[in-house]
């Protein structure tokens, strides 16, 4: 009993209150923004700094909404990161189903090009491909930007779909071919909707890197078509600062990559972690 | 009919390359061929509203950068940036690991909240810890007045010998998360037969620490580390929210400068040549990172 008791204090002071910590730094920024987004004009610029507000506002979230085409740059986000995830699974899926079933001359080498490009720098591909989408005209549309996002999409989609599609039995390809399935038909019928998680998984993966992003929409776009993350951005006055406005933005405009990057983390980290602790 | 496979399997196969030809030739267009324009830029006199005078001039940009000081500056700044980033990631992201993977009751919640900073645009990152270092009425500031740690409010993003350190601590706390992660997944794959055994010679924590974790997750250390020096050392937009390289030059890291240079002056050539010299920097880590992936690709 004694035992038990001191070792659930110890436990306590040792493990859990690290781990507090460790989580109060990781969302203590976070949840600041949020407490001032929902503070009233008046509190925010007090001092000493209430913590706690006592009166609690939305005026900020009307203001934002009624405002500055806010819901607008999401809907043009929504279109971009939509885009972005058709274009890298439908051409990443085929890649993958070859990459894992086939082996032939050329596969390591090509394999391991799509893991170099994830590592280009984004300036070294950004300034590029700003002067080419300026020759062709293509400056400030959904399609630049689609483009762009594809650049770091595609090469994430086929490794993530090689790893799943590899934890699919190959002798399930043979049986659908021996009841008259072309590998094609094996392909789509049999392999892919047993890898649906992971296919799922990965789509919502780029789709929060695609809402996510900044420097490619900023530089490629920014006037007709402008991401949600340049809205915010733009949000910044030219001689002040509005934070409640701002951080109003912030969460709204996070909220749905949050949400989502939830939903999805274990499927997701199993993915990206199973080839690292397999070595 | 024995003879049919094996000669089926000495052709060359077709249906391999014809799955990949896309993803190859979308690549190609996208990625490539954009990286070939900016090596024929970073070798070329190319200022965007000057198309007339675009014309060869060898390695002049390199030349230029290398008595450039805003290059070395850029350069220095680099280092510590990865430096420190990495390694304060690497040490909060162990920590949390470890606690992770301690047995309490809220575990499962803790583990969810642990990765929201992974999952926020830069922008908004950028927004928020602008708002924390803020000179009047951030939260860093009342903090540490209030107790007693400073006796005056500091301007943490307009003062050049803090900037650098506070953009710093912000991707550490970005990035810790990737690394709590990959090591928890790291952790949970260790036997706990090697600890039972341990246990039964009388090993200590810390020998066990020392002599089974540390070894185990040598795989996973290397790998994450890479592949996060490789991360940290392109990020560049939370720079760019936060104090766009200044104030003067003190937050200007290599990748930053040829990207402000670019479209700040709009000197591609020169911005190209800079985005070249920093690719060439980063190839010896890219170089570490695919022998190690490579030995996967079976």
């Amino acid at each position: 009993m004694m035992v038990g008791r001191r070792s659930r204090l110890n436990r306590f002071l040792t493990i859990e209150l690290s781990m507090l910590a460790i989580i109060a730094f990781g969302l203590g920024p976070y949840l600041w923004m949020v407490l001032t987004s929902i503070k009233p004009e008046e509190l925010l610029f007090r001092l000493p700094i209430d913590y706690w507000p006592e009166q609690v506002t939305l005026e900020h979230y009307v203001r934002l909404l009624s405002k500055a085409n806010f819901l607008e740059n999401m809907g043009q986000s929504l279109v971009v990161a939509v885009g972005t995830v058709c274009v890298g699974l439908s051409l990443s899926v085929t890649a993958a189903y070859s990459f894992s079933r086939f082996r032939f001359p050329g596969r390591r080498f090509l394999m391991l090009k799509f893991l170099v490009i994830n590592m280009f720098p984004v300036v070294l591909l950004i300034i590029p491909l700003f002067v080419v989408m300026r020759k062709l005209g293509l400056l400030d549309t959904y399609f630049a930007l689609i483009i762009a996002h594809s650049t770091f999409s595609i090469p994430f989609a086929t490794w993530m779909m090689t790893s799943y599609i590899n934890t699919i039995p190959v002798s399930l390809d043979e049986a659908a071919m021996t009841d008259g399935c072309t590998r094609l038909g094996a392909m789509w019928r049999v392999v892919l909707p047993l890898c649906l998680p992971g296919v799922v998984a990965t789509g919502i993966y780029i789709f929060i890197t695609s809402w996510n992003e900044y420097l490619y929409a900023a530089i490629l776009a920014g006037q007709n078509v402008r991401t949600i993350t340049v809205g915010i951005q733009t949000l910044i006055g030219e001689f002040e600062i509005e934070w409640g406005l701002l951080t109003a933005g912030g969460t709204l405009g996070a909220l749905p990559a949050t949400i989502l990057f939830i939903v999805i983390q274990r499927h997701l980290i199993e993915g990206m972690v199973a080839g690292a602790v397999k070595r | 009919m024995g003879m049919t496979p094996r000669r089926y399997r000495r052709r060359l196969p077709v249906l391999p390359y014809v799955l990949l030809s896309p993803v190859v030739l979308v690549t190609l267009v996208i990625i490539f061929y954009p990286m070939l324009q900016a090596i024929w830029m970073s070798v070329h006199d190319y200022i965007i509203w000057k198309p007339q005078d675009i014309r060869f001039n060898a390695f002049a940009h390199f030349v230029t950068a290398f008595s450039d000081e805003v290059f070395w500056i850029s350069l220095w700044h680099t280092a510590i940036w990865i430096s420190l980033t990495v390694s304060l990631q690497l040490a909060l992201g162990f920590a949390a690991a470890i606690l992770l993977n301690q047995d309490f009751p809220w575990r499962a919640l803790a583990r969810g909240l642990i990765i929201i900073p992974w999952a926020l645009p830069s922008v908004v990152i950028g927004l928020m810890w602008s708002w924390v270092y803020d000179p009047n009425y951030g939260v860093l500031n009342d903090f540490m007045l209030r107790f007693g740690l400073l006796t005056q409010s500091m301007p943490w993003l307009a003062n050049p010998d803090t900037a650098l350190y506070a953009i710093i601590l912000t991707l550490t706390w970005q990035g810790f998360p990737f690394f709590a992660v990959m090591i928890l997944a790291g952790l949970q794959a260790i036997p706990s037969s090697y600890y039972e055994a341990a246990e039964l010679d009388g090993a200590s924590r810390r020998q066990q620490f020392w002599h089974i974790t540390l070894p185990s997750l040598k795989g996973v250390l290397v790998t994450a580390v890479l592949l996060r020096i490789i991360w940290v050392a392109n990020s560049i937009d939370v720079i760019y929210v936060m104090t766009s390289g200044g104030p003067g030059y003190a937050t200007h890291t290599l990748p930053l400068y040829a990207f402000l240079r670019t479209y700040t002056a709009m000197d591609f050539g020169y911005g190209s040549a800079l985005a070249v010299l920093f690719t060439l920097m980063l190839l010896g880590v890219v170089v570490l990172y695919l022998r190690r992936a490579g030995r996967d690709v079976t």
